[in-house]
């Protein structure tokens, strides 16, 4: 599988590695290149500096075409969004985002995007470890089916001409 | 109208301030405690000091009967996070969200928020506005700066289009010496008819600009027909 990695923190760094001794075929993108020292002298995928919600960057690396794409960084909200510009602008089938606040979890798995909750999965192993009931096993929340079926690929509106929204009109 | 602002930066403060003055009620989520108070000393007891990208901290301030949520701060990721919860998750009839890389406005839109305010769009579009689009250019000065190199780009509607170079009075001391068409530098010969698109080199004293300006893209003030 081509697999694209969004933070080259400890999950992202052992999730590449273990991927790419797997072999996939997996590239890391971290805002920072100290994080790639986190990767093993072995990893034979790419590691490319550049920012995952910004979609130039995402093309640069080589996110249009990838099969599974994972926003692993240490922000929620990063997360959420470069897996959204993943599903709405570069059409990955299988996205998920970290996300550590429960609730925005759970409604950002309500709008389509499948998230990992490491808050739900951390309580759920502790409350196990201590012998108390911890409800079903948490995984990855799968997204309710995509909110734009009907739209075709590449679906979103670009304006032919670089139109200048909100931008005053001369008399006002 | 009750308006839920997020971010207590320049922007989001003097949008608090300009609502409460209009007799709106506002609440502000200023994520950063210090600067939450500093708010709060200013402008009254409407400032929560609570991260306005938690779902909890939304709910707390009142998120669900909200008619407006502006989310301003400096960080696009979080803009459209705040906007997404409020719409979806708590059901605010509008939202709004500052957008600082103009290439997030299409998902922005795309994903159901209703108003974007993007600033650099708004800088970008008046500086367009003011340089015109088809102004001399500036090439080089030569001879102690009393003679100077222009370019001048023939745009649809300038006098010089369709004539050929002796048909063109040109200001005492100046002469049109090149023409550069589809990306070809040649010598103007007396034959060569202009078109539009040509970029047209020219020598002469500093005082004719007004003269030549007038000769190759017309009359009207810089800048007047720059979006034509």
């Amino acid at each position: 599988m081509n697999i694209v990695i969004v933070g080259c923190g400890r999950v992202g760094a052992t999730l590449a590695a273990e991927l790419d001794a797997g072999g996939h075929e997996v590239t890391i993108i971290d805002v920072s290149t100290t994080a790639f020292d986190r990767l093993p002298g072995t990893f034979r995928g790419q590691a490319i500096r550049g920012d995952g919600t910004d979609e130039d960057s995402l093309r640069r690396v080589g996110a249009e075409g990838a099969d599974v794409f994972l926003a692993l960084t240490e922000g929620d909200n990063r997360n959420v969004m470069a897996a959204q510009l993943a599903a709405e602008a570069f059409r990955i089938g299988h996205v998920v985002a970290k996300v550590n606040d429960p609730l925005r979890a759970e409604a950002y798995a309500a709008l389509g995007i499948s998230t990992i909750c490491r808050t739900d999965l951390m309580m759920h192993a502790l409350l196990g470890s201590m012998g108390l009931p911890a409800g079903p096993t948490p995984g990855v929340r799968a997204g309710a089916p995509h909110p734009h079926p009907s739209e075709p690929a590449g679906a979103i509106d670009r304006p032919a001409t670089p139109a200048v929204d909100g931008r005053p009109a001369k008399e006002a | 109208m009750f308006v839920l602002v997020v971010g207590g930066g320049k922007v989001g403060y003097y949008l608090a301030k300009e609502l409460i003055g209009s007799d709106h009620e506002v609440v502000l989520m200023e994520k950063d405690p210090r600067r939450a108070a500093q708010i709060a000393d200013e402008i009254g007891s409407i400032v929560i000091g609570r991260d306005g990208c938690e779902g909890k901290h939304l709910a707390e301030a009142g998120c669900e009967r909200a008619d407006v949520v502006a989310a301003v701060t400096g960080d696009d990721e979080d803009n459209l996070v705040i906007c997404q919860m409020a719409k979806h998750h708590f059901d605010v009839p509008r939202t709004i969200a500052r957008v600082n890389n103009p290439k997030n406005e299409a998902l922005f839109r795309h994903l159901g928020v209703d108003e974007l305010i993007s600033p650099t769009r708004m800088i970008l579009g008046s500086i367009e506005q003011d340089i015109p689009v088809h102004e001399l250019l500036h090439l080089a000065a030569l001879g102690d700066n009393e003679l100077e190199i222009i370019e001048a780009l023939l745009q649809p509607g300038s006098p010089a289009v369709g004539q050929n170079p002796t048909e063109l009075t040109m200001p005492t001391g100046c002469s049109l010496f090149a023409i550069i068409r589809d990306g070809q530098a040649t010598p103007l010969r007396p034959d060569t008819v202009l078109r539009e698109g040509d970029k047209v080199i020219a020598i002469g004293p500093n005082e004719c600009e007004a003269a030549l300006h007038g000769l190759l893209i017309g009359e009207s003030p810089a800048g007047a027909t720059a979006r034509g």
